[in-house]
């Protein structure tokens, strides 16, 4: 399969899954009655959005539904995917904008931090900048091997040491590497870790201090968040927001049936903007974030 | 956001506790709340839907509405009902009589597939067999290196074959178990999107290529409603047996088991909290329905605390501990272990009504740390022996961990007061029963605490936010 073809093929799962979606709302024509809400309602909290959120934005439509005098189903969902679409938090366009930057990955286990790096590897190469990875997961097996199949395929430098050493001096080698090589554009993996493992929070939180004390680049960290995760997302980016100072947010596996609506609720609260999507495994698989398309496949 | 779950059951109940009699509408309204803590915990809609319609039905009836307590009935119910949803028994896996076994592990990407197979080898390695594991992922970067280095670390043989063929590489390794004389062969297989129809068709072929015992399916503990659509697709496709859910050790509170266990029909079989090879625990309805409802899971907890205190027998520490001659450096023992109980935070949040503590900012999470931060800057010599300091060297301890003299006088006051605790605390447990029938409550330890109850516990957290 090429690359056009797979890129398509995720975009047109979600799209269908809108389709569907918007159906199963619609079906039961434009009329604005209970089913209508409880409909959305329902898709809504189906999305992972939370059901508190849900039922607050249900509220919310009814209201100037009412006010508004809107004529049918198609004004409400229209008015929904705006108020969606302006709930998160714009910016961050400075991070993979073309400036310098250093850039940490952060994230629990399996969110797919490594594909992602590899792909924004291979995304800002092709781009004409000068890249150099940093494998700083050091703890799990065969991370570092697996970020190096991704520099081979973006053609990048990759920086890392053994297995066990500390993190942190492989961040600080990376750096190093990247001011003698003169990169622009410096990302750095880091091992996943669930929020709640007090030692390896601090772990990382000592990684980022010292990449920060270290670096002459603007110092990002991004925290990779797979669409799957319910409602226990918000609590995840909370903790590592309060250890590292997040500035933004990735969502991984949007190529899957999950709408990914925890993001929503993450931008919203932590002030976090979505600055990159991922829709699947290959290179090119990964999308710039647009609020409105989001929206839609939210809820159709 | 919404209040703490815990929190707001008990805030319900302690209303329905205040009237005698319960009518339609208290129910209605419990149900309500219960509804809002099932979707928070990520139950699938539909299933929530459903589970609350019947027990609702069930609350309703005569005998739970004209008890003398039905506020706890209504509890009882709604326990009972999950419990019930998510398997009455445990549910262990059972291996055939045919050699090798073959069990096949799948998932979605990220899962924690190739975790759970080196974890699962290890327990079946515990238990006398001899596992072989196949690395089937071809697709992600390394991924066969990472089940041959986990493989090592535990001492279990990896068959990776050549080429890039699953089905061929899963067929190779039963017949290398064969020759091999291994009793078990545990596939580990690419991560793929239940979407995906290439890959599930995949995963489909391995199955018919080596016709395995038990297929499970590995889901992540903190899925969100997407897992009922993941679920039924593997269902439909592999027709998996059991399902290993993982990522455990998080907080979140797993409800995708309820939401697989009602769509599919399928037990849970083990729960995978962590990243060491021996995680792997045998999963309890029960302590998973509590987790769902968020109410605090002391039986877990305890458990943990054991395994960390089995992994480093401090026997020499617990016996100073006998003696009541605690040290400033088993202060700092005790917090390390506290960390690796998951913090204060965790440790309090699974004691009876230690979510609200937490909710209103009562207990300091960072208090220990701060002590460590002070013991850290006192000289070898002053660690064992807390009486040497004097003003002068609590003034250098002070400017050596970047507080006040007063901090310092401060955590000196704490220690010697959990010391005179330790002191009340350890002939009690050394006479457990001696006061004939009425003394026969036995004090109920925390292991890897020294002998702490949990009213110590309390007080030791009432100490730190003096």
């Amino acid at each position: 399969m090429g690359f056009f073809d797979r890129i398509s093929e995720g975009l047109s799962r979600s799209r269908d899954k809108f389709k569907e979606q918007m159906n199963v709302l619609l079906d039961r024509g434009p009329n604005l009655d209970e089913d209508f809400w409880d409909g959305l309602e329902e898709t809504l909290i189906l999305s992972d959005i939370g059901a508190p959120a849900a039922s607050e934005i249900v509220e919310n439509l009814r209201d100037q539904a009412t006010r508004k005098a809107l004529p049918d189903a198609y004004a409400v969902l229209e008015l929904l995917n705006d108020q969606i679409a302006s709930t998160f938090t714009s910016g961050g366009e400075e991070i993979f904008g073309g400036e310098e930057a250093l850039v940490l990955f952060v994230g629990i286990n399996g969110t797919g931090k490594t594909t992602t790096v590899g792909k924004i590897a291979k995304e800002a190469t092709d781009a004409g900048r000068k890249v150099i990875l940093g494998s700083a997961d050091t703890f799990r097996a065969a991370a570092i091997e697996q970020l190096e199949v991704w520099a081979q395929r973006a053609q990048v430098e990759m920086v890392t040491r053994e297995r066990g050493a500390d993190p942190a001096s492989v961040c600080y080698d990376t750096i190093e590497r990247a001011e003698e090589a003169g990169a622009d554009l410096v990302l750095i993996d880091t091992a996943g870790r669930l929020h709640t493992s007090s030692d390896l929070m601090r772990e990382l939180e000592k990684v980022v201090n010292v990449v920060r004390k270290r670096s002459k680049m603007p110092v990002f960290t991004v925290l990779v968040i797979d669409a799957t995760t319910g409602q226990n997302g918000l609590q995840q980016a909370r903790e590592f927001n309060k250890a590292l100072n997040l500035d933004a947010l990735i969502i991984t596996k949007l190529d899957g049936t999950a709408k990914g609506g925890i993001a929503l609720a993450i931008s919203h609260e932590l002030e976090l903007p979505v600055v990159k999507i991922g829709v699947g495994e290959g290179l090119e698989d990964l999308k710039d974030f647009d609020p409105h398309a989001f929206a839609e496949a939210l809820v159709g | 956001m919404l209040e703490n779950l815990s929190e707001r059951l008990q805030g319900i109940f302690a209303g329905l506790r205040g009237k005698g009699r319960l009518t339609e509408e208290d129910i209605n309204e419990a149900m309500r709340e219960i509804r809002m803590a099932l979707l928070e915990a990520d139950v699938n809609f539909k299933v929530v839907k459903s589970f609350i319609a019947r027990t609702k039905e069930r609350c309703l009836e005569a005998e739970v509405l004209s008890s003398l307590t039905p506020a706890q009935n209504v509890v009882k119910v709604v326990m009972d009902e999950l419990t019930e949803l998510l398997g009455r028994t445990d549910s262990k896996l059972v291996l055939g009589s045919r050699i090798p076994n073959v069990i096949m592990l799948v998932g979605l990407q990220g899962s924690g597939k190739t975790t759970a197979a080196a974890k699962l080898a290890y327990r079946l390695k515990e238990e006398k067999h001899s596992p072989l594991l196949v690395a089937c992922d071809v697709y992600r970067p390394a991924a066969a290196d990472q089940l041959e280095t986990l493989g090592k670390e535990i001492g279990v043989r990896v068959y990776r074959g050549e080429g890039q063929d699953p089905v061929k590489i899963a067929r190779e390794g039963v017949q290398d178990a064969i020759d091999n004389l291994r009793d078990v062969v545990i596939i580990d297989t690419a991560g793929r999107l239940h979407v995906d129809e290439e890959m599930m068709n995949e995963a489909q072929a391995i199955k018919d290529a080596t016709k395995p015992d038990q297929i499970l399916m590995v889901a992540d503990a903190m899925t969100g409603q997407d897992v009922v659509n993941v679920a039924s697709a593997f269902a439909e496709k592999v027709d998996f047996d059991g399902v290993i859910m993982s990522k455990m050790d998080g907080d979140a509170r797993g409800g995708g088991a309820l939401s697989i266990r009602q769509v599919t029909g399928k037990p849970i079989k083990f729960i995978s909290s962590g990243e060491k090879p021996d995680s792997l625990e045998v999963f309890h309805p029960d302590r998973m329905a509590k987790r769902i409802l968020g109410m605090g899971d002391v039986l877990s907890l305890i458990e943990s605390a054991v395994k960390v205190q089995q992994e480093e027998a401090e026997a020499e520490a617990a016996e100073r501990m006998l003696r009541s001659q605690i040290t400033l450096n088993d202060f700092i023992e005790m917090n390390r272990q506290v960390n690796k109980l998951g913090g204060i935070s965790k440790l309090v949040s699974a004691l009876p009504g230690g979510d609200k503590a937490l909710g209103r900012g009562e207990v300091d999470t960072k208090a220990l740390d701060r002590m460590e931060v002070i013991i850290n800057s006192m000289t070898k010599a002053e660690r064992e022996k807390p009486e040497l300091l004097n003003g002068s060297r609590r003034a250098r301890i002070a400017a050596g961990a970047g507080v006040s003299v007063t901090d310092v006088n401060q955590l000196m006051k704490k220690f010697n007061e959990v010391r005179k605790m330790m002191k009340r605390m350890m002939p009690a447990m050394e006479q457990p029963s001696k006061k004939g029938k009425k003394g026969k409550r036995r004090r109920m330890g925390i292991p890897g605490m020294g002998g702490m109850n949990m009213s110590d516990l309390r007080q030791l957290q009432d100490l730190m936010n003096q």
